[in-house]
């Protein structure tokens, strides 16, 4: 949480929040209808609708208050951005149309960037060999990426998978070679300067000098 | 009308008999399929939570490319389908993430307009050719066979281009017209928990028991799905679940393209079923595969 500084104005938030919520607003800026996050009513709809949020330890009505109230680092090393399956169960049924998944995906995000997530979480092993994989052979490698993800998190874990992958070899379900896209090389230019673009934030989505008002 | 066919990753692979099933029925009902040149993966939910630019950029490619062919983007994992649709949506609302993908994607001479019309075969099947089209080409009935539809949640969610966000029924429909009985069946919609089979075991555990026991208890013989991932939670789970909750879940899971492939008078090979890891056995077969 917050911590209270006399020194700052009531609702002024401290240097690194105040970097942190102008990041994310430029991330929620790229949703289309991101802005409607300032209308949410705190209902807990989407809490009611969130197959998961019986796992969570702050529900996903929960995050949109602590968003409001200035604090992003409790939101990152919650397990609830970690734990949603993007089912979008959530952003149908709000009231207030306010696309929470999505939302949930821009702090994912923004948590990685800064490097501000609970290390022992493995959704970003997978996501990161995911990404390797993908961008190895522009095709998605079933094999090869649950492989690298367990080699990463939990080797001996492989061991428990062995009777489901004998099952699904002997049915044929699983390509042992990865597939690739022909133009690889192609590819991988075309993903070198997404990269570049990644990394550019538009002059109008910068953090204005007094980014402390709250949402 | 002439579609371009996007069949995804897992349909290389452990969704193999999606994609078999798919092609024979599309073929059987005189649609040409052409398979889009050179795709390459939609990115996933998961690139989707690193990066946000590159993972545009990457399902933008395979958009680039279908633009440059004629005729709607047909894709039949619930999660491309999803993607793609969302990629076409965030490009359309934001002219400079349009313009970042469009910069990145000239390095390979290619450039995307926003012209992909991005189709699921489920809409495609019932919307464009048509109930009675299809009805007209069935050779085996499905009467007798109790089917649990089950959507999942990235077909209908977030736009629910085609069907009801909450209840949808095209499935039901189609199936009901080819004689088979439609249970109960109140999780048609509920997430199976997707990836989290891998990230958090306990907890899609439990979602796919919930899933698994609403079906049964509503005397479901099968489950239908459209979606590669809640095929394999499903189908390769079962085991799993009845070690775990001491229960006695044995009820096949198939792709709707499948039961639709059986209807049309495919053989055993053209239906995948020899995929499966639950048996579909005689009593949806009736012993004729």
């Amino acid at each position: 949480m917050m911590a209270l500084h006399t020194s700052r104005e009531p609702g002024e938030l401290d240097k690194k929040e105040s970097e942190l919520r102008a990041a994310f607003l430029y991330q929620v800026s790229n949703i289309p209808g991101g802005e409607k996050i300032k209308k949410c009513i705190q209902c807990g709809t989407c809490t009611g609708s969130c197959p998961v949020s019986y796992t969570m330890d702050i529900s996903p009505r929960e995050i949109i208050a602590l968003f409001r109230a200035g604090d992003l680092e409790s939101i990152f090393f919650s397990r609830t951005i970690w734990i949603c399956a993007s089912c979008y169960a959530c952003t149908v049924r709000c009231p207030q149309g306010i696309k929470v998944t999505d939302i949930l995906y821009a702090l994912k995000r923004m948590a990685m960037e800064k490097d501000l997530f609970p290390k022992k979480l493995p959704v970003y092993a997978l996501s990161r060999s995911f990404v390797s994989m993908s961008n190895l052979f522009g095709r998605s490698y079933e094999i090869g990426l649950l492989l690298l993800y367990y080699l990463k998190t939990k080797p001996l874990k492989l061991f428990s998978l062995l009777p489901l992958g004998y099952k699904l070899m002997k049915k044929g379900r699983i390509g042992v070679l990865p597939k690739r896209v022909k133009r690889r090389k192609e590819l991988s230019k075309i993903l070198k300067e997404a990269e570049i673009m990644e990394m550019i934030v538009p002059v109008t989505a910068l953090p204005k000098k007094e980014s402390g008002a709250l949402v | 009308m002439s579609y371009i066919y996007y069949p995804g990753c897992s349909l290389e692979s452990s969704g193999k008999s999606y994609d078999r099933s798919t092609r024979w029925v599309f073929k059987k009902l005189g649609q040409e399929l052409t398979e889009l040149e050179d795709w390459n993966c939609c990115g996933a939910t998961m690139y989707m939570s690193i990066k946000e630019t590159i993972s545009l950029v990457f399902s933008a490619r395979n958009l680039a490319l279908a633009e440059r062919m004629d005729g709607d983007l047909v894709a039949p994992c619930s999660s491309c389908y999803t993607i793609l649709n969302k990629t076409n949506h965030i490009l359309k609302d934001n002219f400079i993430l349009k313009a970042k993908v469009n910069q990145s994607l000239k390095r390979d001479g290619l450039e995307y307009n926003l012209k992909v019309n991005v189709r699921h075969p489920l809409d495609v099947l019932v919307n464009d050719i048509g109930i009675e089209a299809i009805k007209a080409k069935v050779m085996r009935s499905l009467k007798g066979i109790k089917i649990a539809q089950y959507y999942g949640c990235q077909i209908v969610r977030p736009d629910g281009v085609f069907d009801d966000k909450e209840n949808p029924k095209t499935m039901d429909l189609l199936f009901e017209t080819l004689g088979a009985e439609n249970v109960d069946f109140s999780m048609k919609v509920r997430c199976c928990g997707g990836m989290l089979m891998t990230t958090f075991p306990d907890v899609a555990l439990k979602l796919n028991k919930e899933i698994l026991e609403c079906a049964t208890e509503n005397g479901a013989d099968c489950v239908i799905t459209t979606c590669p991932l809640c095929q394999i939670n499903l189908d390769g789970y079962q085991d799993k679940i009845n070690k775990r909750y001491n229960t006695n879940f044995k009820i096949p899971i198939l792709f709707f393209t499948q039961l639709l492939a059986f209807a049309l008078g495919a053989d055993r090979y053209e239906t995948g079923f020899e995929h499966n890891l639950i048996e579909v056995g005689e009593k949806i077969t009736g012993g004729l595969v």
